[in-house]
């Protein structure tokens, strides 16, 4: 409870814990923050509570004395703002702006309402003879980077992958592209996180990061159909 | 500024002739000019439009606690279903609940009575612009029932899903929906109007803009934001109903329309829409808790620039709703910085809330609960909107529960907070009479409490993954867990416990109209104008010749020293 971020999705991808220490410093900033005014605001409700035969103050809010108090915590918390901004343009930049070069790539393809996916086989190369497709199943070798295509058929979808702290939208039309360095073998959920009709509520599909050997041998039962 | 002409002189036509002049049954209740009504006939309207989108969140929120059971009043909730009553819910609450009772309910009867004017000064505009919301109000209710459903894209209404039938399956709904939007914004335009020219030109001899309570200027800027920001949309929403009926391609991207287009003309204004109906609600505060406290505001030009300040900001943070929609990735830097700015004038209006509680001597009526209960509320709001507004933070937050905890932190607050604290505030002067205290107290604690039971679990079901709009988790594999499912169901039992304690409000609120205590014309020790007039005043017109005050200092001198009682009212020499 006290740490927040257990309650995301277990991190199994390179930049996730990237991703979770920017949650985890505007916690312990803004925490810190909330603590404070509730204490100064419990305080002075309970301090000058009406009791019989006292008086309110007169006090107009431009006494220096009093100001500062006001302002002080103020000017701090610009300084917090900045550290905050800073850290997270620095984790947007690596995941959204960069792209590293590719082990692989990738075809996802959003529909209503199923997910599609393209692998490139054993050349490592889309576009050719023997590609793999699957549906709602995506495939991954795991510490090997990944750039993804996303498209979309039909109206907006989100590809999102909690585990991999990995979302965006999908546009009919375009060609977005991004990456991801799955780093924790095992199987996680892609969900649809834009509202897509009736079927966004079941569209999820699966992805499935494999040990090298277990992806090369279903790559290669997966050619043989 | 020079004293502005006293609006009473300048009342000639007929309707303001003759103060105090008894009205028809008609003339005041249906087709009424005077502010007060029709106050009362927007604040009647929206708190009905509430119980029906209040109704909604229920049966939504029976099916994720019980996916599949046969909800109680409604029965069961197919996928179809859900995303209309989501989509329902979210607009209603907005445009039909919050936008009437804060800024056209709270502006009509708070301005003219506090600024000493005897009725706002386009009254058949005014009666005009209810006019136009209530059909717009009847026009999204027909949409429920036309055949294929209720629009079901969200309260957002993305195109390509919004704009053609096949995909939205809504064929009528659409239309409807976004038809009644659109006339619902006319309305507010009118409306805006009206405040902005009566706060200027009608105040009483004497008062300077920097007597003006805060609530007056904070509806004004509301005003003025929302007739900044919806222009745009309005043009938008009517390229969509092209798009849905005429078969153009505005935002359509096969034919190379552009979808993301109409998400920013929908988020240039809807995100100074939540300042729109944030600011009345904390102004009503800013005249709520000096009462109370019997304290002078701490700052009063202070508040008065940081919501100035947040009003202009607030025009500048749009994209923070598209940091993964597919705008250009460079811009998201942009956004986040001036979104993460914007904490700095809402955070100084806060902790100047807070300072006015010092020194004072604080009196926890029903209304002051209210007023702090706000506060308390609204700060968990503010501090995890900086996790949204944190791109980084926001590729894994985005559109999941934390982002509806977050903002139902600020709306409920907002919308149902805040009017509770005004009503119950203004109570005696709406109608003559007090509220329950003992009902109003146990009202306060079991609706607050509950609130926070709804919500906080949903901060957690947000961080574990669940996104918005899902009719049913246990169609996803790490989201349909006994755990997650546990707070899904604390969060529901919450919010029927919340429903519950409402019959106390509605009849306390009935019933004290017709049999509360008389209230005698300044019950709360209060210094702003409209506690000078008789209470539930008979006819139009608010003050007579004789009485008609005018202003010789700020709206908040409470406690001054050298005086024997401890307020002293604007219009007392
Ligand atoms: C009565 C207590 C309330 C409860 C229990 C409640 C609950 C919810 C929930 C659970 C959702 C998300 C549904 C989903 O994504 O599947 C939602 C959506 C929403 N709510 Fe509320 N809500 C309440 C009051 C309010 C108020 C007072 C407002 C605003 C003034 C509001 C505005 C919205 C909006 C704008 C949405 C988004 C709708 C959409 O996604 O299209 N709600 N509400
Ligand atoms: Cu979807
Ligand atoms: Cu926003």
């Amino acid at each position: 409870m006290l740490h927040l971020t257990q309650w995301l999705v277990v991190p199994a991808s390179t930049f996730a814990d990237d991703i979770d220490f920017v949650f985890g410093l505007i916690f312990w900033m803004v925490g810190f923050w909330y603590v404070l005014s509730n204490v100064a605001f419990f305080y002075l409700l309970f301090k000058y509570r009406a009791q019989p035969g006292k008086k309110a103050l007169y006090v107009t809010g431009t006494e220096h004395d009093l100001l500062k108090w006001v302002e002080w915590p103020h000017y701090a918390i610009i300084v917090c703002d900045i550290v905050i901004i800073a850290a997270a343009v620095k984790v947007w930049y690596e995941v959204k702006q960069d792209l590293p070069p590719a082990d692989a790539e990738v075809t996802v393809v959003a529909q209503q309402w199923a997910w599609s996916f393209v692998h490139p086989g054993a050349d490592n190369k889309i576009g050719t003879s023997d590609d793999i497709k699957t549906v709602d199943e995506l495939h991954l070798e795991v510490d090997k980077l990944v750039h993804w295509r996303l498209q979309a058929r039909d109206v907006l979808h989100s590809f999102s992958v909690p585990a991999f702290r990995i979302k965006q939208d999908a546009i009919p039309g375009r060609d977005i592209m991004g990456w991801f360095e799955p780093n924790r073998v095992g199987t996680y959920d892609i969900q649809c996180a834009e509202i897509c009709g009736i079927g966004h509520g079941i569209m999820g599909a699966r992805v499935i990061v494999h040990t090298p050997e277990e992806y090369a041998a279903w790559v290669a039962s997966s050619s043989q159909h | 500024m020079s004293h502005p002409e006293h609006a009473h002189a300048d009342h000639g036509h007929a309707a303001h002739g003759d103060h105090h002049h008894e009205m028809s049954f008609s003339e005041k209740y249906l087709f009424p000019t005077d502010h007060k009504y029709i106050a009362k006939q927007y604040m009647l309207t929206g708190m009905i439009m509430a119980v029906a989108a209040g109704f909604f969140a229920y049966a939504f929120r029976m099916q994720l606690a019980f996916p599949g059971m046969s909800v109680p009043f409604f029965g069961v909730v197919s996928p179809t279903e859900y995303n209309s009553l989501v989509t329902q819910h979210g607009s209603i609450m907005v445009f039909w609940v919050a936008m009437p009772v804060l800024i056209a309910a709270f502006g009509n009867f708070l301005i003219p009575l506090m600024i000493g004017a005897d009725d706002m000064v386009f009254p058949r505009l005014n009666r005009l612009s209810y006019q136009l919301f209530l059909l717009s109000a009847i026009l999204v209710v027909v949409g429920w029932f036309v055949p294929g459903g209720g629009f079901g894209g969200a309260w957002t209404s993305y195109p390509p899903l919004s704009a053609k039938a096949e995909y939205s399956l809504t064929p009528a709904g659409s239309s409807i929906w976004l038809a009644a939007v659109a006339v619902e914004f006319a309305a507010f335009l009118l409306g805006g109007i009206n405040f902005v020219v009566t706060a200027m030109n009608a105040r009483a001899p004497g008062m300077k803009w920097h007597d003006v309570p805060i609530v007056v200027w904070f509806i004004c800027i509301a005003s003025i934001l929302f007739m900044a920001s919806v222009g745009p949309l309005i043009a938008g929403a009517i390229m969509l109903l092209f798009d849905q009926q005429l078969g153009t391609h505005f935002f359509d991207p096969v034919a190379g329309g552009d979808p993301i287009l109409w998400q920013h003309l929908f988020w240039f204004f809807g995100h100074p829409e939540v300042y729109v109906v944030l600011l009345p609600a904390i102004g009503i505060c800013a005249e709520i808790i000096p009462v109370f406290a019997r304290k002078k505001l701490f700052g009063y030009r202070a508040i008065l620039y940081t919501g100035i300040a947040t009003g202009v900001l607030s025009f500048f943070v749009w994209a923070h709703h598209q940091f993964v929609a597919g705008i250009d990735p460079r811009m998201a830097n942009v956004f986040t910085i001036t979104t993460v700015l914007i904490s700095i004038p809402i955070a100084e209006m806060v902790f100047l809330y807070i300072a006015t509680l010092y020194g004072g001597s604080i009196k926890f009526s029903v209304p002051m609960l209210w007023a702090l209960s706000f506060i308390f509320c609204f700060l968990i709001g503010g501090v995890t909107g900086i996790f949204l507004g944190a791109s980084g933070a926001d590729i894994y937050l985005h559109d999941t529960y934390f982002v509806v905890a977050h903002f139902h932190y600020t709306f409920y607050p907002i919308a149902i907070i805040g009017t509770f604290a005004g009503v119950t505030h203004w109570f005696p002067k709406l109608f003559g009479r007090y509220m329950d205290e003992k009902l109003g107290q146990i009202h306060f604690w079991g609706t607050v409490l509950s609130f926070n039971l709804i919500f906080i679990p949903l901060f957690f079901t947000g961080l574990a993954g669940d996104h918005r709009r899902i009719y049913n988790y246990n169609n996803f594999a790490e989201l349909g867990t006994p755990d997650l499912q546990w707070l899904r169901i604390l969060a529901t039992v919450a919010l029927v416990i919340m429903l519950i304690f409402q019959v106390l409000f509605v009849y306390n609120f009935i019933n004290s109209i017709f049999k509360g205590k008389l209230a005698p014309t300044n019950p709360w020790k209060a210094t702003t104008l409209e506690w000078t007039t008789p209470s539930a005043q008979p006819g139009h017109g608010n003050w007579t010749p004789e009485t008609m005050p005018s202003v010789y200092r700020g709206p908040y001198e409470y406690s001054a020293p050298g005086r024997d009682d401890d307020f002293h009212p604007q219009n007392v020499p």
